[in-house]
């Protein structure tokens, strides 16, 4: 009984799938410009999205360059790199580290990049406002390189301008790049200084997006502005503040390589070695690319998991995510 | 009465968030006013005042600037990055465009199965040496284009154009198809003229990012002279001396200090000029898309 149901007569469903694939190719035919604008995208994506995919497969052997990433062998235990990274004595020191700068950096930045746009909204002087809005992007198109730059004028111990203040008030300069005390203050408050005029954007469209009918009514009722605030300004852009920490609990692992891997040095690897510059220094420096690789996976799986709870979390609370 | 009350209260409102705005641009304008005056400190200048945020107008030196504009390392560096830019955001344009147009037709047989496969790189990234390996079997090791093709399309950036072109009346592009216009004449005479906020928007964020780029030369040219400004600066910021980097004169010369804040702030400057250009399209720019 069931088969009949489930399999209907022969003759018919050939005559529909042939209907149906000479429906497809028409359209595929009506589309071909479409397909031949796409040929560069897709080989791009084939060579340097998917290739290195099929390359990660070192992370499984034992990758010897003269054989070649196919021709090496497999690991006896498979899993052998992962277990040696997960035992290794680095492995809480680089764990530790990506989670404690990733969490300083979202959980002081955010209320910084709130307060401001909640400054350059409600602050009557517009030209004022749009003037800070916009100076306030330009750090974020400046490289790590620049910034450390910057950082070397602002905090060098001998003519760096936060020294020069503290040797004035007749204290020690303290070496801020070089001090495993200061050291992850300085990666959280330069990224703080980049960051978070460009991570307004999102709070202050938010912002623009709020019925101005709320205030009007709120103000007629006698709400000061700063029960406005709470009242109306928090509650309309508290759909973004909870997407954007949990986009960015989902990237938790990105502690921030570039900038890391241009202001760190070997005095500060204890508190500012993350995932990511292990990996380049094991592969790139000691040649232990099936290692490196594999450390690679391990980060890449986990934020992967990560990001897919974020965003389905994200998109149950307020309906939108990243994707 | 009661008017007055509410606007003593909006006044120290007021006080209270452009003293905040007006704190705010001041810490970030502080350090990059402090390099400036640091790049045109004079040589053996030592009446600095406040902290060296002050020096006089007629007290301002340009010899850091001279040399090292007139120096080959480093135009051999700025020219090195102005290749990269440019053709490297010209390939981006070139790859992005057409892909994300495509993509952006909801007609086009395939499109779920595409989507996926722009999706899966977007949300699990193989890591840094797998893509070294890609790189370096396709001998690419010590040539511009190791620095441009492995980010040739930038998935976010893909994705946000998508999202702009889908946002495109259909009547519009539907015209032009029964005038018997191919899709690649829409994309050209229609699309595009209608998209140029996103096309600057997205061509500014590859340019930004082909200027800055460093990681990637630090990774794949190991021949000096093909190195960029980032790299150069670097390796500037981390000399004691200076003799490498400027033509060494003993008479007339500036302070290590000047050289290396002279040279942060010209690798600053051409993004610090074309940014006030662009900034008026890119706030609509970024917002579609990035987080729908």
């Amino acid at each position: 009984m069931s088969e009949a149901i489930l399999v209907p007569p022969k003759k018919k469903a050939s005559v529909v799938s042939k209907k149906r694939l000479l429906r497809t190719w028409k359209s595929v035919m009506k589309h071909r410009v479409l397909y031949f604008m796409m040929i560069p995208g897709l080989i791009y994506f084939l060579v340097f999205r998917y290739l290195p995919l099929w390359n990660a497969q070192i992370a499984f052997k034992n990758f010897q360059p003269l054989l070649g990433i196919e021709a090496s062998p497999f690991m006896e235990n498979l899993f052998e790199h992962f277990e040696t990274f997960i035992n290794s004595f680095y492995f809480s020191q680089l764990i530790g580290n990506t989670l404690i700068l990733s969490l300083m950096k979202l959980s002081m930045g955010m209320p910084i990049a709130i307060i401001l746009a909640l400054c350059i909204y409600e602050s009557m002087y517009k030209r004022l406002a749009r003037f800070v809005q916009t100076i306030s992007y330009v750090p974020h198109f400046l490289s790590w390189v620049i910034m450390f730059g910057i950082l070397l004028v602002m905090l060098s111990p001998g003519e760096g301008l936060i020294n020069e203040v503290i040797k004035s008030t007749g204290n020690e300069p303290i070496p801020f790049m070089l001090s495993p005390q200061w050291f992850r203050w300085v990666v959280v408050w330069s990224d703080i200084w980049k960051e978070t005029g460009w991570g307004t954007i999102f709070y202050l469209a938010a912002l623009m997006a709020i019925d101005p009918t709320l205030f009007e009514a709120a103000a007629v009722d006698g709400a000061s502005r700063l029960q406005r605030i709470w009242f109306i300004s928090l509650p309309g852009i508290l759909p973004t503040i909870v997407v954007v920490t949990l986009l960015r609990l989902g990237s938790i692992l990105d502690a921030g390589f570039y900038q890391i891997f241009v202001l760190y040095s070997l005095p500060v690897y204890s508190v500012s070695d993350i995932i990511d510059t292990w990996v380049y220094r094991q592969g790139v420096l000691e040649f232990q690319f099936s290692m490196a690789t594999a450390v690679g996976l391990f980060k890449g799986a986990i934020g992967l998991a990560l990001v897919l709870v974020a965003n389905r979390l994200a998109k149950r609370i307020t309906g939108s995510g990243l994707y | 009465m009661m008017n007055k009350a509410k606007s003593f209260d909006d006044i120290t409102f007021q006080i209270l968030v452009n003293g905040m705005l007006i704190s705010i641009l001041v810490a970030v304008l502080i350090p990059m006013w402090k390099v400036l005056v640091e790049s045109v400190t004079p040589l053996n200048y030592n009446q600095v005042q406040a902290y060296g945020l002050w020096l006089p107008f007629s007290k301002w030196d340009f010899e850091a600037y001279k040399q090292l504009l007139s120096h080959p390392f480093f135009l051999r560096a700025v020219t090195n990055s102005s290749i990269i830019t440019v053709g490297g955001t010209i390939i981006n344009m070139l790859l992005t465009v057409p892909f994300a147009y495509a993509l952006s037709n909801r007609t086009l047989p395939g499109r779920k199965f595409f989507i996926i496969m722009v999706m899966v790189p977007f949300l699990f990234n193989a890591g840094l040496i797998p893509t070294y390996l890609v790189v370096q079997k396709l001998d690419l090791i010590d040539k511009y284009w190791a620095v441009i093709l492995p980010g040739g399309i930038n998935i976010t950036n893909l994705l946000v154009m998508k999202a702009f072109f889908e946002g495109i009346p259909e009547e519009l592009t539907e015209a032009a198809r029964l005038d018997g216009a191919n899709e690649f004449h829409v994309l050209m005479r229609v699309v595009m003229p209608l998209s140029k906020p996103i096309l600057l928007t997205i061509g500014l964020f590859y340019a930004v990012g082909h200027w800055n780029e460093f990681f990637s030369a630090i990774l794949y040219l190991n021949d000096a002279s093909l190195q960029p400004l980032p790299v150069l600066l670097r390796n500037i910021l981390l000399a004691a001396n200076m003799n490498e980097y400027v033509e060494y004169d003993a008479f007339s010369s500036a302070s290590v200090q000047a050289i290396k804040a002279a040279s942060v702030f010209l690798t600053a400057l051409p993004m610090v000029i074309i940014y006030p250009f662009i900034q008026q399209y890119f706030t609509k720019g970024t917002l579609l898309g990035s987080i729908k």
